[in-house]
């Protein structure tokens, strides 16, 4: 067994090939339209499924007939929450999944699925639809988080009492959780303090916008064995959770991720798949389900919409002396973790003595929210460094300076909690006043702003293989999926640990029944903790290698090293005996032992906290409020960068995604509680046209987590871009946008007020 | 329901099928002809990720219809390597890692080849409008506009070299 204990020793060490930009393993597949993502995967005498879906806010489900539906011709199954009925043992989490799922007597929002059909083909399963009758007792709904925290509010789950409060309370509340971080005395801090800036902030919900819809392809049998396809971002959870909500065995569902077509968190969660292997199950045989891009917004996870007070006082010199905050995170109609995470990495930025953040988790009448990309960490970050920059001018400092001042270094007391090792914030933060971006002019209605983020990354369960070939080629397996690249990168961990090139090494992503259990990639945890095992697993091969050269040549292991990617005979009496390549021990491997193989599991822990700080130059026309970005900066630190391209094509993806957040994307919800906007053209995320090349500047200061020093890279940089921009918006237009996102008629209606 | 006949030509070979009416090219495509590369990301002409070229014209193949493409030529990401020779555009796409995910690439590479056809020398700007009907969610666009500006300088450069040799010639 390889060591699992983390080995910093390699960590800034010289590279032969970690850092370089080869071409990825499945590119040619991608550029030829090969590739298969989720619906792209067809079974002999597959159906269709089509889901019902509720057409109102919040209701009472009377009574759902599908006896017409099951009558027409074609039609194989359908099902309602009959078919899948609770088998949780009480795990309220588990039977939240499930009633998200599928409603259970009451829909819970615009588009919570009520029933479910398979039939030979779509017109077929849409016909099937339209028989169905549903009726439903409308009940009063609420989709705003301030509203819905009020006294006299709908209460949308009556079992909920608000956790972290003491006593906990006798009365049901839309209030599912309360969170609280921090430490210092914030009495005394605000009481020493020369100004003192207090703001309120309201930011939109907004979806990951992944261009593949969700889509699966399910295959249950009478024996109680399963197959299911599925674009994921997390196979062996999705098997974990869809076999106990089906009462199936773990083993004996076989599930396969697809390429996916994008994830950022918000295919982390099962949201219709419990129900293809329920159709699957009933009628018999493979169904094929994939949700419309109307299905996507209205019935999978955005994040959340909310609300967030600020309080910021600071001393003349320019510390600041507390910081305190209130947040409120719509979740949807489910409880989740959204407020606590947010509270979480309210102050993570800075060195405070007095901070703290209280956070609540609110629940409404929207789709259940999911992770996006640093989940709940962008809208703090939006209040927070929007105040930041207030108290700067406030205290005539320049914004950057202020923040260096404050900054969190090696040794400061994070505000959730932990002590950190060595941080990139203050180098990020000195990379971007230095930067020439910093320093070029503006023409007129422009204006430059920045910002600071953080984010946590992950680590968690990880099963890596490699084996060797005959021929000496290596395939390395691993069962984190690869969403943005990160199969070249574990190609080149495993080369650099073996010696060999780049081109011998192979990687698969396995289905659940080929490896053990992986977490999903989420967190930033694919090229962290895959890469982590990867090290360990080739470290493994290494012994292996070293003890087969010591069988072929007949000498003592201990005497065998492996250098450059072959075994050398050490000391003066073996110097008659020349290197061994691993192809040449590859190739008599059937007659010195069999199969050369290394593995690991591990539960990586020590992913290292990552900062990003981000400069942004917009221009706003003052006749139509539309904001443009015209340059954009962003600087983070990835601890190490393996593959320095797909570390820049994270930072460019969340940084575009963040603008689109800040400038136009939102939710918008009818007062009949109804979304207005579920498709491309109403919700409208960023455009080629609409953006300039985005610049980015990796720092490295290594992790001392990781063997190499990597930090999760995938996440933090979609953090600051709605606080960057809107400081920029208000250096443009002299007017501070308290709401994103800072859409046309929003910033027309602050500059007219302004006026 | 009866079915439209239709007879056309897809990525240079002739194809028959028979296709419902109302069934996009989309489908035909990817349910009837097995040509997965166009992809659904929306249905409604909003993302371009079914883009295809029909007569040398890029459409969105979701707003087509099957029977519309009766006696059409009709192009798709499969047509686009030559043999086992990626397009000047496949390769740069893998070489500037323009691609993350990848569910938008088979669109990117049928529009920029429309533009490339009718513009070879493309600005940043013209190339950003013109991809502006395709949306990706992973990479912001920067390497995207890199590979599609890298591919037509080389496009260029090989046409000049080509030309110099069939003078020479
Ligand atoms: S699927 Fe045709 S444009 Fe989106
Ligand atoms: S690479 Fe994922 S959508 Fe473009």
């Amino acid at each position: 067994m390889a060591e699992t204990a983390p080995d910093t020793s390699f960590t800034n060490q010289d590279f032969k090939i970690i850092g370089t930009r080869p071409p990825r393993p499945d590119g040619v597949d991608k550029v030829t339209g090969r590739a298969k993502y989720g619906a792209d995967a067809f079974a002999a005498g597959q159906l269709t499924a089509l889901i019902l879906r509720s057409p109102h806010a919040h209701a009472k489900i009377l009574s759902i007939d599908t006896k017409r539906a099951e009558k027409l011709k074609g039609v194989k199954a359908v099902v309602t929450c009959e078919d899948l009925p609770d088998l949780t043992g009480g795990n309220r989490g588990m039977l939240d999944i499930l009633e998200n799922c599928m409603a259970r007597g009451r829909a819970l929002y615009d588009g919570h699925a009520v029933a479910a059909v398979a039939a030979i083909d779509a017109e077929t399963a849409k016909k099937a639809l339209k028989l169905i009758k549903v009726k439903y007792e409308v009940l009063p709904h609420v989709t705003d988080v301030d509203e819905a925290m009020k006294k006299k509010a709908p209460i949308i789950q009556p079992h909920i009492r608000t956790t972290g409060v003491d006593p906990k309370p006798k009365k049901a509340s839309n209030v599912a959780a309360r969170s609280q971080f921090g430490h210092g005395d914030i009495e005394a801090g605000f009481a020493a303090a020369d100004v003192i800036v207090e703001e309120s902030y309201k930011t939109e919900q907004t979806h990951q916008g992944y261009i593949e819809p969700h889509a699966c392809l399910a295959s249950v049998g009478p024996d109680g064995q399963g197959e299911l396809w599925v674009t994921t971002q997390g196979h062996f959870v999705f098997r974990n959770t869809c076999a106990a909500l089906l009462g199936m065995e773990v083993a004996k569902l076989k599930v396969t991720s697809s390429e996916i077509g994008g994830g950022f968190g918000g295919k982390t969660h099962v949201w219709m798949e419990p129900v293809a292997l329920a159709l699957s199950r009933k009628a018999n045989r493979p169904v094929k389900l994939t949700m419309s891009r109307e299905e996507v917004f209205r019935a999978s996870g955005p994040t959340s919409s909310t609300s967030i007070d600020i309080k910021i006082g600071a001393t003349r010199d320019g510390r600041i002396c507390a910081a305190s905050a209130e947040l409120r995170y719509q979740g949807g109609a489910f409880p989740g973790i959204w407020g606590m995470l947010g509270a979480m990495t309210t102050w993570a930025c800075y060195d405070l003595e007095n901070c703290q953040s209280v956070a609540f988790d609110v629940l409404v009448n929207r789709p259940k929210s999911a992770a996006y990309r640093a989940p709940s960490a962008p809208m703090a970050a939006f209040a927070v460094e929007s105040t930041i920059d207030l108290v700067a001018a406030k205290l005539g400092m320049d914004p950057v300076d202020f923040r260096i001042l404050n900054a969190a270094k090696e040794g400061t007391r994070a505000s959730y909690g932990p002590t950190y090792g060595p941080i990139g914030i203050g180098p990020t933060l000195e990379a971007v006043k230095n930067h020439p971006h910093m320093k070029a002019p503006l023409g007129p209605n422009q204006g430059r702003g920045m910002a600071c983020g953080f984010w946590f990354n992950f680590g968690g369960q990880t099963c890596t293989d490699i084996n060797v070939g005959v021929d000496g080629t290596v395939s390395l397996t691993v069962g984190t999926m690869d969403v943005g690249g990160s199969r070249a990168s574990l190609s080149l961990i495993a080369a650099e640990e073996l010696g060999i090139p780049y081109e011998r090494v192979k990687c698969n992503v396995a289905d659940t029944a080929s490896l053990g259990h992986n977490d999903m990639t989420e967190g930033s945890r694919g090229t962290f903790s895959s890469g982590m095992a990867t090290i360990f697993a080739a470290r493994d091969v290494v012994k292996v290698l070293r003890n087969r050269a010591a069988a072929m040549w007949e000498i003592d292991v201990d005497d065998v090293a492996w250098e450059d990617g072959q075994a050398v005979a050490k000391g003066i009496a073996h110097s008659n005996l020349s290197p061994l390549s691993l192809a040449d021990i590859a190739r008599k491997s059937p007659t010195t032992g069999g199969p050369i193989a290394g593995h690991n599991e591990t539960v990586a822990d020590g992913a290292g906290v990552s900062f990003a700080s981000h400069i942004c130059d917009v221009e706003v026309d003052p006749e139509t409020g539309a904001t443009k970005v015209i340059r954009y900066t962003v600087v983070q630190d990835a601890g190490k960068a393996i593959h320095p391209d797909y570390v820049e094509g994270q930072f460019q993806g969340a940084a575009a995604q963040g603008i689109g957040w800040a400038l136009n994307e939102e939710y918008i919800y009818g007062e009949d509680g109804r979304l207005q906007n579920p498709g491309f053209l109403d919700y409208r995320i960023p455009v080629c046209s609409d953006l300039p090349f985005i610049d980015t500047e990796i720092l490295e200061i290594p992790n001392p987590g990781h063997p190499y020093g990597v930090r999760g890279v995938g996440e933090t940089s979609i953090v600051p871009p709605l606080a960057a921009i809107g400081n920029a918006v208000s250096n443009a237009a002299g007017v501070r946008l308290n709401h994103v996102p800072m859409s046309p008629p929003r910033i027309l209606k602050a500059i007219n007020a302004a006026k | 329901m009866s079915g439209v006949h239709v007879s056309t030509t897809v990525n240079g070979d002739a194809v028959e099928f028979v296709c419902p009416p109302g069934e996009t090219l989309l489908d035909v495509l990817r349910n009837r002809l097995n040509l997965i590369g166009a992809k659904e990301g929306c249905g409604t002409g909003d993302c371009g990720a079914c883009s295809v070229t029909v007569d040398g014209r890029l459409v969105c193949s979701c707003l087509v219809l099957g029977a519309e493409v009766e006696g059409a030529k009709v192009g798709t990401v499969e047509g686009m390597a030559e043999g086992g020779e990626l397009h000047t555009l496949q390769s740069k796409f893998i070489e500037h890692a323009a691609l993350q995910c990848g569910i938008c690439t088979p669109g990117f590479l049928v529009a920029a080849k429309a533009l490339l056809d009718r513009n070879s020398d493309p600005s940043e700007e013209e190339i950003r409008y013109a991809l502006a009907g395709n949306l990706c969610r992973c990479t912001g666009y920067d390497k995207i506009v890199r590979a599609v500006d890298a591919a037509a300088k080389q496009l260029a450069t090989d046409a000049t070299k080509s030309g110099k040799k069939s003078k020479r010639r």
